[in-house]
Order: C-alpha cells, then structure tokens, then sequence
C-alpha cells in the first residue's frame, strides 16, 4: 500500500507546511527508535515551551468507510513544545505515552526547521523513513503469503 | 432504598492483598510481564481497547494483568484511567480504504482486485488442540518471497456502488455527536449508534447479530467485506493550523451487505451495515455491522419485530460496565433493604395465616 496517497487528503496545499508533514509522520511512527539519536538532537541548547504531556485524541471513523464521521473511541497521544536558542519551535504529536518520544520528535520538528534541514533529513528522516519503508514491505510481503484462490464447485453432480 | 453500612477496612484491605496473592499464583512459575500481555495475547489485548474506549496496547496488556484476566474487569479499568487524560481533540476521519492490510476477505465476490487475503487467521483451522504449544518452541511462520507485494484493495462495496446497486455513503457534513459528552436521547443518530456500539460489548453485539439470522429480524446479510489493518491517525491542532500524523493503529472493518430497500417506483438497493473496532477484533466488527443495519430499521420503514431493532434497548444495554456495575451492585449489603423485605413477607404470610376461609372461597 501506498502512504503517501493515503496522505494526500490531509497533506496541506502549501508544500513546506507538506514536507513538514512528512517528516513529522516518520518521527511520530519512529518511536523508541529515535532514542538512538538523543544525545545528536540535544546538543543544542533548548527549553520547553511546553513539557511532555500525556491527553487523548478522540478517534473518528466514517459510516461505511466513506461516510459521516462518527466517534469510535479514544488514543493516547503525547503532545510537547520545545524552542532551541536561535528561536525556532518544534512541535509534537504522537501516538502513545512515550514522553521522551515526543520530546525528541518536538526537537528534531525544531532542527529540521532551521538552516541545517538538509543535513537532518539525510542523518535522521532518511534512515526512519527507510527503516519504516522496509517494516511496510516485510508486513506486506508476509501477508502476500496468505493470498487465495476460491473456486467454485458445481454442485448435485453425481 | 439503599442504606450504605461502614467498617471492614481491614478485611477488605486484606481481601485485595489476597487478590494480589492469587493473580501472581505460584510463585515458582515465572511472573507474566505487561510486555507479554501485550505481544502474546493481542487479541485479548484488542478486546480491551476497543471496550475500553482508549488504543493504547501498553495499558490494555497492563489492565489485563491487574484484572489477572478478567477481561471485563480490564475494560472497566481502562475507561476509568480514560476519564483522568486530557483530550487534544478529535482525530481526522480515518481513511480506511488506505489502511495497509493485514487481512482482506470478501464473502460476496470471489475474483475482486486485490485478491483475498487471508492473513493470521483462526478460520480453516480444525479447532484441534494443539499440544506442541505445551513446550516452549519458535513460530517461524511462513517462507516469505520478500519481493512480494500485495496491489491495491478497493472497497468491495464500491463495485455495488458502481453498478446503482447500493446507495454510496457520502460526507454529510454534520456535526458529530458525541454520546460521552452529552447524554444519548432517542431516537437517536446513526452516528450514536455507532459510536455506542463501537463501546459496546463483544458477546451482546454477537448475540444480537445472531438473533437476525435467526429471524427476531431478518436482514439477509452477506459480509461484502472485512479489512484489518493499520490505519494513520491524523489530528489538526488549533495551535499549528494543519493536520499532524499521530502514527498508525491497528483496525478491523466490516461491511455487511444486507438485503433489499425500494419499490413504489424506486429501483431495489442492497442495504449497509457498518462495524468498526480497534485492533484485531473480527467478530466484534462482524456483531456491529449486523447491529448497525438492524437499527437501520425505522430509517426503512421496517417492521420492529425483534430486540435487535429496537435502539432504545440495544444502547441502553449494550455497555458492558454499565451492565456489570449495576448487576455487581446487588453484592453490596443490603441489609436494611432485605429486612424491609422480611418483614412485608412475613406481614402477607401472617394475614393470609389469619384469613383461610375467604383465601379458600377466592380459590
């Protein structure tokens, strides 16, 4: 399956608001594994605008997949706000309850703003993306195993 | 009425601490961790969520081991830790026709694009205890062609759609309500319905679905589709003024095609029923669209023959804490009630006792 079409709805007309979008969808799916990059994304000095804090994002599908929204229950999310030296503010929204998750997704959302972006997207976005890209694959590849072929039988043929 | 009694702090304080005792059970057995829960009983685990209003696999697993298996007890947990989080809002609607599968099956069309896929699945399966699992042993699972792919899944209810077959399902742009915020009232919305089955209780809903099949309504219906997968979960802060990806969760999608609407002029459609659950949880989504689209009753000027057509007892019945909490409160000490009791009974014996001769002629 194809994510980015998936994001196509929601992705913004402005297309920095879009690549801004795509990052911060890699480092909400990269969980613990950002971790790895800690002590790269701290290096500078930062403050919390707002602490890591813990809520829920009412979840809403649609009546046949298509339709009228409804509610069909809650998720954790983790939301934080951080703001380096030079001024820029990171944000983030994650799934789950990982506070050091959303902590480094808010400071990698602040990095990837500045003048450095480049060098962000190839040492952190890339490698998740890739790595997430690849868990796709394996999932889907797996999956792809069960695929059926049905036939039909004639029956009261004797 | 009820008269509350105090005291027992001690026995009850030890009555948990025994609980405590009995959930960890022999101690020279390995203690069960919450990560287990989580990994190894994801079924159970999606039962939880999907009860408990609240995705979140870690605390489902935990809730689970607190309730030392006693999944309602786990899903009563999980809405009561749901009621001390803030909430940063409502999601975007899910896309769900974009979902990356897992599982994809239709019991309608045999040939459709995309193909079937079966995924992990009990069904086919002989229902054979399976002894090997008594030992310790790897699930290597199936060879895989990691070049393989799967293509893209349309909705299989759209081919219906296409051909005028059954009417499409379109954004109507209402606001949505919401049921725990504001008290449900009847009649109520679709939109209700769904959002109170989809906290509904699993064995209620199934039972209900079953009871239209076997005519306390009948519907006819087909499972046209039922997709599980991981879906993103989009949320739009005021803050930032744009859509923010949350990450993925798991779902399971059912779409029922159910027999037919129209007449006096109007060319027959098949009809829709609708379920969706969190996580792996099939019959669950399988239960919610039978629901659905008997509640759909009034809405077809059908007959109300059978309970699971009728809205005001299905909701009202269908929350499984609701249910166990009142039902669980007849252990409280009613003593003050019950003497009341004794005493009207003892009152009609004595009177009846008194009077034999009218008891005899009313006979």
């Amino acid at each position: 399956m194809n994510r980015d079409v998936s994001q196509s709805k929601v992705l913004h007309s402005d297309p920095q608001i879009a690549i801004r979008q795509r990052w911060m969808a890699v480092l909400a799916r990269a969980g613990a594994s950002l971790a790895t990059y800690e002590s790269a994304l701290k290096e500078i000095d930062y403050r919390l605008i707002r602490a890591p804090e813990i809520g829920m994002t009412l979840v809403r599908g649609r009546m046949g997949g298509t339709g009228s929204p409804f509610n069909l229950g809650e998720m954790s999310v983790t939301r934080c706000v951080v703001r380096l030296d030079d001024g820029r503010t990171g944000y983030s929204y994650v799934a789950g309850r990982d506070k050091l998750h959303a902590e480094l997704a808010a400071l990698a959302d602040a990095h990837l703003q500045g003048q450095e972006q480049a060098h962000w997207h190839a040492r952190l976005i890339e490698p998740l993306a890739a790595a997430q890209r690849a868990q796709q694959a394996a999932k889907a590849a797996e999956t792809a195993t069960t695929q059926v072929e049905f036939f039909t039988l004639v029956r009261g043929e004797d | 009425m009820y008269v509350a009694v105090k005291g027992g702090e001690r026995a009850i304080d030890n009555a948990h601490l025994l609980l405590a005792k009995k959930r960890r059970g022999d101690t020279s057995i390995p203690e069960l961790s919450v990560a287990q829960v989580r990994e190894q009983m994801p079924l159970a685990v999606a039962r939880v969520m999907s009860e408990g209003s609240l995705y979140d696999p870690q605390l489902a697993a935990l809730a689970i081991k607190q309730a030392a298996g006693d999944l309602m007890e786990a899903i009563f947990l999980l809405r009561a830790y749901r009621t001390t989080l803030p909430r940063f809002g409502a999601s975007a609607a899910l896309d769900t026709t974009q979902m990356q599968l897992s599982r994809r099956i239709s019991a309608t069309f045999k040939d459709l694009p995309g193909g079937q896929l079966l995924g992990p699945t009990f069904d086919y399966s002989h229902r054979l205890l399976d002894f090997a699992l008594l030992a310790d042993g790897e699930q290597p699972g199936p060879q895989v062609d990691p070049q393989a792919e799967l293509s893209p899944c349309p909705r299989v209810l759209d081919f219906l759609a296409d051909e005028g077959l059954m009417a499409r399902e379109f954004d109507e742009g209402l606001a949505v309500p919401d049921i725990t915020r504001e008290p449900l009232d009847f009649p109520a919305s679709r939109a209700e319905r769904l959002q109170a089955l989809a906290r509904g209780d699993e064995g209620f809903l199934l039972a209900l679905g079953y009871s239209t099949q076997r005519g306390y309504g009948r519907n006819h219906p087909f499972a046209g589709e039922i997709r599980i997968g991981e879906v993103e979960v989009w949320l739009e802060p005021q803050e930032l003024g744009f859509a923010v990806p949350l990450g993925d969760i798991e779902v399971t999608e059912c779409e029922m095609v159910n027999q037919f609407v129209g007449g006096k002029g109007i060319d027959a459609q098949f009809t829709r029923g609708y379920g969706l659950a969190f996580g792996y949880a099939e019959r669950k989504a399988m239960g919610m669209a039978l629901v659905d689209r008997s509640l759909r009753a009034a809405e077809y000027s059908e007959e109300v023959e059978g309970p699971a057509q009728q809205e005001e007892f299905v909701l009202m019945h269908c929350d499984n804490v609701e249910a166990a909490g009142f039902v669980s409160h007849l252990k409280l000490p009613h003593y003050v009630d019950f003497q009341s009791e004794l005493e009207l009974i003892r009152k009609l014996r004595k009177q009846a006792s008194e009077q034999p001769a009218v008891e005899e002629q009313r006979a």
